[in-house]
């Protein structure tokens, strides 16, 4: 993941250099642009599937009902944000932890939906916005990828969308379903799910030693809140103080 | 099956879409009319994994050997394949298998 966010630095920024001259025409919106991101993007959305049943099995374990775990997924999109918020969901909702979470898991999307506006200010308002909505880290990557190639193709984000909302919807209903089935998740090793697709996915986010000094400061903090502040705030004290130290180190 | 179904609850989820479809349309919007610098990005940047690891320490300070030993399969998997799927799968092997060679252990 943090991969695809190092590429859309790149793409950011040569995205306003090297855009060849002569490519200033209009987008189309078009059918064959939705169909062109749907296919293209298909193969990705499977693989996307199948975090998609995991989510739902962890989303019944965690208390969420079948029609509000595919409520979330329908409607919210975003992966990363819907496993913090099951990570920590409880029989009495901590409502504040998980919209703050939400909100600060999902602020790299800024960057994403900035990085189009070269292409996405040729479009119609309700096109641009409605296309929006269906802006993931996998069907960014491909749209910017294909609009850079000059395919003037505007729908293809909501193509590409498309797929990974088709598969991550009917994953969830999948996984939560069966999840809803099985009586007893720890004899399953099911509640390390969740630590192990966090771990496996803070790797794709380690960019070198750099890293290393706000991950430690994370660490510290977000231990120490968690045994003086009650619930689960330490998640966001520990995401700031990253964040914090990773400005501060920049500029020294 | 709707027994279950809450009415809070539903409302925090479109709370959450909410949220998250500000954050996607909103760079389009704002970064349309004001540039970010260079610090804002890497603050921007820098959030998702340091909400990541702040999970992962507390859970893993409270887990025992077995979940340490999953986790350092996890990474180890991850880092050589790139899969995060087989990672995963691998990591919850690790951990049953850990937990019961100690449970007869004990």
């Amino acid at each position: 993941m943090s991969r695809e966010i190092a590429e859309t630095q790149s793409a950011t920024d040569e995205s306003d250099r090297s855009v060849p001259s002569g490519f200033e025409g209009d987008l189309s919106f078009s059918f064959a642009g939705i169909r062109a991101g749907f296919v293209t993007c298909l193969p990705i959305a499977f693989g996307v599937g199948a975090y998609g049943i995991a989510f739902g099995v962890l989303a019944r374990e965690a208390g969420l009902s079948l029609p509000t775990a595919i409520a979330m997924s329908a409607t919210v999109l975003a992966g990363a944000a819907q496993f913090v918020a099951v990570g920590v969901w409880d029989r009495s909702i901590p409502v504040g932890t998980v919209l703050v979470t939400t909100l600060i898991v999902n602020l790299r999307y800024l960057l994403l939906g900035a990085s189009l506006r070269k292409w996405f200010t040729r479009l119609s308002a309700r096109r641009a916005y409605g296309s929006l909505f269906f802006l993931t880290d996998e069907s960014w990557a491909l749209t910017v990828e294909d609009l850079r190639s000059g395919s003037g193709r505007g729908a293809f984000l909501l193509g590409s969308g498309l797929a990974i909302w088709v598969c991550w919807v009917t994953a969830t209903a999948v996984g939560a379903v069966a999840g809803g089935m099985i009586s007893n998740p720890d004899v399953y090793g099911l509640d390390f799910v969740l630590p192990s697709i966090f771990l496996a996915l803070s790797v794709g986010f380690w960019d070198g030693r750099e890293t290393l000094a706000p991950w430690m400061v994370a660490a510290i903090v977000a231990v120490t809140t968690s045994v003086f502040v009650p619930g689960q705030w330490y998640i966001l004290a520990g995401g700031l103080a990253a964040s914090l130290t990773e400005v501060r180190g920049g500029v020294r | 099956m709707f027994d279950d179904l809450s009415l809070a609850a539903l409302a925090v989820v479109f709370g959450m879409s909410g949220i998250s479809y500000v954050t996607k349309a909103g760079g389009f919007w704002l970064l349309n009319r004001v540039d970010p610098s260079d610090t804002t990005r890497d603050a921007l940047d820098a959030l998702p994994g340091g909400v990541l690891i702040a999970f992962l320490s507390v859970r893993l300070l409270n887990g025992g050997p077995p979940e340490w030993g999953a986790a350092l399969v996890v990474v180890a998997i991850v880092r050589q394949t790139d899969s995060v799927l087989l990672a995963m799968a691998s990591g919850v092997g690790v951990v049953v298998i850990l937990r019961g060679g100690i449970g007869t252990l004990a």
